[in-house]
């Protein structure tokens, strides 16, 4: 008896209830109204930040032409993108441009948008010299053995899909690739004290020419 | 006499065919220029509210053209000039045109706000990532110059990139035009001045692609 003495009858509870909800709704609208002209229009939710990624990246996340080959994020993996982000952040990987684009999201954040980004599968956009597919399929698969380059697909998987921190290359545009292969040490691993998995690809990348980076370039960028 | 007048009506004639050939053959320097130059300026180089198209980026021109011709371009001022303009060119005389404007020199317009040419820099060159807006460089590259069918900013007029922005805001010309719609959308009025002025003053660089 004493627990419930000092509870209120159940009509009081609601009327309490109510006034309690009634006072929280204006006090929304207060914060609302005060905030509002503040905030202007940026949308921060999900939906906000990834039609801002989408910009460039393509509605379908399937990589864009600009004036700089912007990849596909399509269908990568969730760990690389968020590791990408981070590199970016700490200037281990060197972009401007996503630089202070990775400054203005939050940890929750880049998870969500590496998320919905895996989750896309968009046709690859082509583009890429047909002659050097044959080449680069034969890289990608059996390596060059003389020239230390290992199998791409031993790591990248069959299919180029990459898992976790290894990313996918199915269907990445061609342009890009071969950017990044052939500036790998340039823009990736800056930052010597703190090595990251960009060291795994750097010998590969420095053991390949350009015609056979072009080459493997040209065959991923073929897959689904 | 009579065998030489009508050798002579017969090489008159012959000429006067030739003639019209090779009018038409120069036609991209001669008559349909002129029909362009009438409003975009003897040079190209643009005349308010005509932008230039001196050094525009031939494929840029060639797919605005078509879109002129479809109606897919539909701003008042599109549809006013532009609409009957491209009704009927041919596919042919469209490339022609397109390539003859690309080689021409451009001069900027200069025409901006000088005072908020450096806040239009900043959101050209890095966008405002906390505003969700994305940096034109990538796109536009970093001398504004264009590429392929991006087309080239640098030294347009002010007024016309400042429409051009507000356009795809009030719903015109969308069609085909991902993802400049929605990136326009995000740009407040003031971010729209700065913008247009800071490129108005982009001098002309000739890209390395």
């Amino acid at each position: 008896m004493p627990a419930t003495f000092n509870r209120p009858t159940r009509p009081l509870r609601n009327e309490l209830a109510h006034l309690r909800s009634g006072a929280l709704a204006i006090a929304l609208l207060l914060a609302g109204g005060l905030t509002a002209p503040a905030l202007a229009k940026a949308d921060h939710s999900i939906a906000g930040k990834f039609a801002y990624c989408q910009d460039c990246h393509g509605p379908n996340g399937q990589g864009f032409r600009g004036y700089y080959p912007i990849p596909r994020l399509g269908g990568q993996q969730v760990q690389y993108i968020k590791n990408q982000l981070e590199a970016f952040l700490e200037h281990r990987r060197k972009n401007a441009i996503m630089l202070n684009v990775a400054h203005g999201l939050d940890r929750g954040m880049m998870n969500a948008l590496a998320e919905k980004f895996h989750r896309l599968d968009p046709r690859p956009i082509g583009g890429a010299p047909r002659r050097l597919i044959a080449r680069g399929k034969e890289i990608f698969q059996a390596g060059i053995p003389q020239a230390n380059v290992a199998a791409c697909a031993a790591c990248h998987g069959p299919g180029a899909t990459g898992k976790n921190e290894i990313p996918r290359l199915a269907g990445q545009l061609y342009e890009y690739v071969v950017a990044k292969l052939v500036n790998w040490n340039k823009e990736r691993g800056q930052i010597p004290s703190r090595p990251d998995t960009s060291l795994i690809m750097e010998p590969v990348a420095h053991s390949l020419t350009r015609a056979e980076a072009q080459a493997v370039a040209a065959y991923v960028s073929t897959l689904r | 006499m009579r065998e030489h007048l009508r050798i002579y009506r017969y090489a008159a004639a012959a000429l006067l065919l030739l003639g019209a050939t090779l009018a038409t053959s120069a036609g991209a320097e001669d008559l349909a220029i002129r029909n362009c130059t009438w409003c975009h300026g003897t040079s190209a180089q643009g005349y308010t509210p005509a932008p230039r198209l001196a050094g525009q980026r031939a494929a840029y021109i060639e797919g605005q053209l078509y879109k002129f011709r479809a109606q897919d371009r539909n701003a008042p001022i599109d549809k006013q000039y532009m609409w009957a303009a491209a009704e009927n060119l041919s596919d042919q005389r469209i490339h022609a045109l397109a390539a003859y404007f690309a080689g021409l020199t451009p001069r900027a317009a200069e025409d901006g706000d000088s005072a908020i040419v450096t806040r239009g820099k900043e959101i050209y060159q890095n966008g405002l990532p906390s505003e969700n807006i994305v940096a034109c460089v990538a796109c536009h590259g970093p001398d504004a110059q264009g590429v392929g069918r991006i087309p080239r900013l640098a030294g347009l007029d002010y007024d016309y990139l400042k429409r051009r922005l507000e356009q795809w805001s009030e719903g015109y010309s969308v069609s085909g035009a991902l993802p400049m719609p929605h990136i326009a959308g995000q740009l407040s009025p003031d971010k729209i001045k700065a913008l247009a002025s800071y490129l108005s003053f982009v001098r002309y660089a000739r890209a390395a692609k």
